[in-house]
């Protein structure tokens, strides 16, 4: 009906991603350079003029504003540059062979994490206080509680080593190698879709308008299903957002633990040998996805939501 | 000012049955106007089963924590070559067993016990401190500078926060000052805008509208009003950033970015004990359990008083 | 046979401070086409009472008692049957119109739910039927505002809408649980009057929970004074109106401004609150903020009942104004009363 409002409240939305993109590389690019010591200095000392003619070759010679300049008229147009660590990789390269990787692992993790959370969530509302529901809810708490890296080495240890299930690590695209990566970075978003959907749809359910729905004599299920899902799922809706991060945060740790050579891996890795131009492309296109994600999960609640759709509009 | 009447409108949970439901409200009556909202939220508190062995869990565990390691007749980093890779065994003394360069679990997990724990308190404390402060002058203030602070912490929010840690510690190295700064750091967001909440909503109640009337000046509104108020909501806060810290700690310290040898935290073990699992399990398990069960507890006791402090969803 | 006939009804709820008797033991009853209204302070039951009738009291609370509507026993119906008459035959509005609509869905899908759910009626015919209600509650331009979502509508609209949506299967009993309270003074009146004149068109029974006597003198025909859970006066509009005979129906008409009174009249509010319900006196409910309290308020009140079908449970003899003698039982004990 207000089409008008939800592309103008998309366009103001939009707008109001540019300073945080630049806020975010900044700070990325400035961090970096205040690092002390640059980059090649792990390595072995090298003959001065090879040192002026790699500094060359990287722009690390020029001033540090123009550094920064060039940088970000160089992220326009998605250009990383090389990194330092893969020589003859170029950060855009390696993004694009680790990503896919980890977008399937978290997007399936997401998938699954909202299906079954959702689900148990709901379960657990609609029997409120009773075995069912405080065996779930203790079960999500430890969810939240155990770290991944944690509950990795143990499903490992377990499904892998004693019993021989399923694969320790490694990838191959193959099904058998994704369900224990999968499940692992799912756990604790299961956890916490579950805890959110039970204490919203609790809420709903003593709302007054639900109150209304039973006067009308309508039978339990539709009640529920017509009145009270939409409502109690909105706050799961923008919990995406920060769940992104949170999975793209687990896939770090998970990627290394299974051996995935996802985004994650490079990451770590290129942390570790403080290779700059991949850690900073990696944060950067990162960062860009996480508000990107919140960015249509502010769009869809704003859609799913009449009030707020009508709000933009008056 | 302490009049049945102005306490009613002080307590916001009597305040809150009165308008939400008259009938709960009469028939709470007297009885609930003469008890505090905090002599309330303790009972209410230690009502909560789950809340209170958590507490008392955390309370032993902290104990053993910082008087184990003294009392254990190994020191963290001592090999002892004639148990390496030794299972738990009493008769030895390593009731955890030891890893594979036979340093004994236990002590190594109480001592990381003791990093991990310092981190959790003090990177908390730290956002902490800058949460209120920032949050509160935001929400006092209001007006245009309520917009800016709250637009630069809706960017800083919207970054990918983990990654900055790890590029602060990729940067500055791995010192542990850094690791409570660099985490405190980022994580002081949420408290600005809790507070920041609390300190608009409670700007606008009748009793600051009043006082602000009656003539009181600015630091005495803050200090005998604001400051009570905030109290509950930072204090759940408190208890629920403390895990998440100790989880954040970890997590740097398993990607090895963390705390570095001879010093050792939860997430360390974890991490070395991830290496040896398949040939001896139990340098994995223990400081695993010891973690697991820190952070679960410090949910509870903060779900705890948050159901406590807030009987809304006390359904 | 009455329409609906309720006998010792109680609501109890749990509560983490204890055991809250909030209906303690009512009977009534409503004849086809009649107005009904109950009234009283907050807190005295009238909600909860309703409630309990209609089968929506929350989780902590549980009702016992006998409701029979046309015969059968709303208070033992499995929950299917139950749903057939919920919407149906009886129709409720709320107190609250402003969250007592679903504002995640249009008018229109919330009106027309109701009759495809209980009249089979196919989609279209019942966006007509759902049109046709709107006008008729005069709601300007219905077949536009139909597609609208409830915060669209101002308060007193989507009281309109509950009203509409409650007639639109021709119930035989509406409940209105204080329709008109959270509304604006000017809307109040309209909203009342547009209850009465539906009634009259449709010869349907209302129950009006109030405590605005202005209301019930001008829409019903009977009255329940309700305190602390307990029915403590019943009669038509006039006697309890013109011949008071509790003295807290006579402090609840003191309080009501009225043009009829000269004006240096004073307005008289009755002093102390209601008593709180986990821990209630011994005896006259009523007893420490009457005005006439004596000796024997300390033992239960009897509860007289005249010919006429007047009630009031009170020491103070409904017939002469003198108080009865403290073993009396009342003039016609009610045998159904239990005393405790």
């Amino acid at each position: 009906m207000n089409q008008e409002g939800i592309l103008r409240h998309s366009a103001t939305r939009l707008l109001g991603l540019i300073p945080t993109l630049l806020v975010l590389i900044t700070i990325a690019f400035f961090l970096i350079r205040m690092a002390p010591g640059g980059p090649f200095d792990s390595e072995k000392v090298l003959p001065p003029e090879i040192r002026a003619n790699l500094d060359a070759k990287y722009h690390l010679d020029e001033p540090l504003m123009q550094q920064y300049f060039r940088y970000l008229g160089q992220i326009i147009t998605l250009d990383f540059g090389p990194s330092f660590q893969y020589k003859d990789w170029t950060v855009n390269e390696l993004i694009a062979r680790g990503f896919p990787v980890s977008l399937t692992v978290g997007g399936l993790a997401m998938l699954l994490a909202f299906l079954v959370g959702t689900s148990i969530g709901i379960t657990a509302a609609l029997r409120q206080n009773t075995a069912m529901d405080y065996s779930i809810m203790g079960v999500a708490m430890l969810g939240i509680s155990i770290p991944n890296f944690v509950v990795a080495p143990l499903l490992i240890l377990v499904l892998a080593v004693y019993q021989g299930w399923l694969p320790a690590g490694g990838w191959d695209w193959s099904i058998q190698r994704m369900i224990l990566p999968v499940v692992t970075l799912a756990l604790p978003v299961i956890a916490y879709i579950a805890r959110l959907t039970r204490g919203s749809m609790i809420e709903v359910l003593h709302s007054n308008y639900i109150r209304t729905a039973r006067a009308k004599g309508l039978p339990g299920h539709l009640v529920i299903r017509r009145h009270a899902l939409k409502p109690a799922l909105l706050p799961v809706i923008s919990f995406m957002g920060p769940a992104t991060a949170g999975l793209i945060t687990g896939s770090v740790v998970i990627e290394r633990i299974y051996s995935i050579p996802g985004l994650g891996s490079y990451f770590v890795q290129g942390a570790l040998n403080r290779d700059y131009t991949l850690v900073m492309g990696v944060v950067i296109f990162y960062g860009v996805i996480i508000i990107l994600l919140n960015f249509i999960v502010d769009l869809l609640y704003a859609w799913m939501n009449p009030k707020i759709r009508y709000d933009e509009v008056q | 000012m302490n009049s049945p009447a102005d306490m009613q409108i002080a307590d916001p949970q009597v305040a809150k049955t009165e308008l939400e439901d008259p009938f709960a409200a009469a028939m709470a009556g007297q009885d609930v106007r003469g008890r505090s909202l905090w002599v309330d939220a303790w009972h209410r508190l230690l009502k909560n089963k789950a809340a209170v062995i958590s507490g008392i869990i955390m309370f032993i565990m902290l104990l053993l924590v910082i008087v184990g390691p003294l009392l254990s007749p190994w020191e963290g980093d001592f090999t002892d070559w004639d148990n390496t890779a030794s299972p738990p065994n009493f008769e030895t003394g390593h009731w955890f067993g030891t890893d594979a360069v036979g340093r004994d679990i236990l002590v190594r997990t109480l001592e990381g016990g003791r990093i991990s724990l310092l981190v959790g308190l003090v990177a908390t404390l730290v956002s902490l401190a800058i949460g209120v402060t920032y949050g509160a002058v935001a929400g006092y203030y209001g007006g245009f500078t309520d917009r800016i602070m709250m637009r630069m912490v809706d960017i800083i929010y919207a970054l990918p926060f983990m990654f900055f840690v790890i590029l602060l510690m990729v940067v500055f190295g791995r010192h542990i000052v850094l690791i409570f700064v660099a985490i405190g750091a980022v994580n002081w967001l949420d408290m600005a805008r809790i507070v920041r909440g609390q300190t608009l909503g409670l700007k606008n109640t009748e009793f600051v509208e009043a006082a602000v009337a009656c003539g009181v000046d600015h630091k005495a509104i803050i200090r005998r009003h604001i400051i009570p108020n905030l109290l509950g909501v930072v204090m759940v806060y408190v208890t629920l950033t403390i895990p998440q810290v100790i989880l954040v700690e970890s997590f740097l310290s398993f990607l090895g970015l963390g705390v570095q040898e001879p010093m050792s935290s939860w997430g360390a073990l974890v991490n070395d004990g991830a290496q040896d699992m398949e040939s001896a399990p139990w340098t994995l398990v223990f400081p695993a359990t010891f973690l697991t069960v820190t952070l679960y507890c410090f949910n509870y006791i903060g779900d705890g008083m948050r159901d406590a402090l807030d009987p809304k969803d006390r359904a | 046979m009455a329409l609906l006939e309720v006998r010792d009804l109680r609501v109890q709820f749990e509560t983490p401070e204890g055991v809250v008797q909030a209906v303690n033991g009512i009977d009534f009853q409503v004849e086809s086409g009649e107005t009904l209204a109950i009234v009283g302070e907050s807190g005295a039951g009238k909600s909860q009472l309703v409630m309990a009738i209609m089968g929506l009291l929350a989780e902590n609370g549980s009702a016992s008692g006998e409701a029979d509507f046309k015969g059968r026993d709303l208070m033992k119906m499995p929950p299917k049957e139950l749903n057939k008459i919920r919407g149906c035959e009886i129709a409720m509005i709320f107190q609250d119109p402003m969250t007592s609509l679903n504002p995640f869905l249009t008018i229109e899908k919330q009106m027309t739910e109701v009759v495809m759910h209980h009249q089979g009626l196919r989609k279209q015919e019942a966006r007509a039927h759902a049109v046709e209600m709107l006008r008729a509650v005069r709601i300007p331009d219905p077949e536009e505002r139909v597609k609208q979502y409830p915060h669209e509508y101002s308060g007193g609209m989507r009281q309109r809408v509950m009203i509409a949506m409650g007639l639109l299967c021709e119930p035989d009993l509406l409940i209105a649980d204080e329709p008109s309270t959270a509304l604006d003074v000017t809307v109040q009146a309209q909203i009342t009057q547009l209850v009465g004149e539906l009634r009259d068109k449709s010869n349907m029974s209302v129950i009006l929970i109030t405590h605005d006597m202005a209301v019930v003198a001008e829409v019903c025909d009977r009255i329940i004074v309700m305190y602390a859970g307990e029915m403590v006066e019943t009669g038509t509009v006039d006697d309890i109106f013109y011949r008071p005979r509790h003295p807290y129906t006579q402090g609840l008409l003191a309080s009501v401004p009225r043009l009829d009174r000269l004006s240096d009249d004073e307005l008289h509010a009755i002093p102390g609150n209601p008593p709180n319900l986990l821990d209630l006196p011994s005896g006259c409910r009523f007893r420490d903020r009457c005005s006439m309290a004596r000796e024997v308020c300390f033992g239960v009140p009897p509860l007289q009942v005249q010919e006429n079908g007047c009630m009031s449970r009170c020491f103070i003899d409904m017939n002469n104004g003198e108080f009865l003698p403290a073993e009396s039982k009342g003039v016609e004990e009610n045998a159904g009363e239990d005393s405790k």
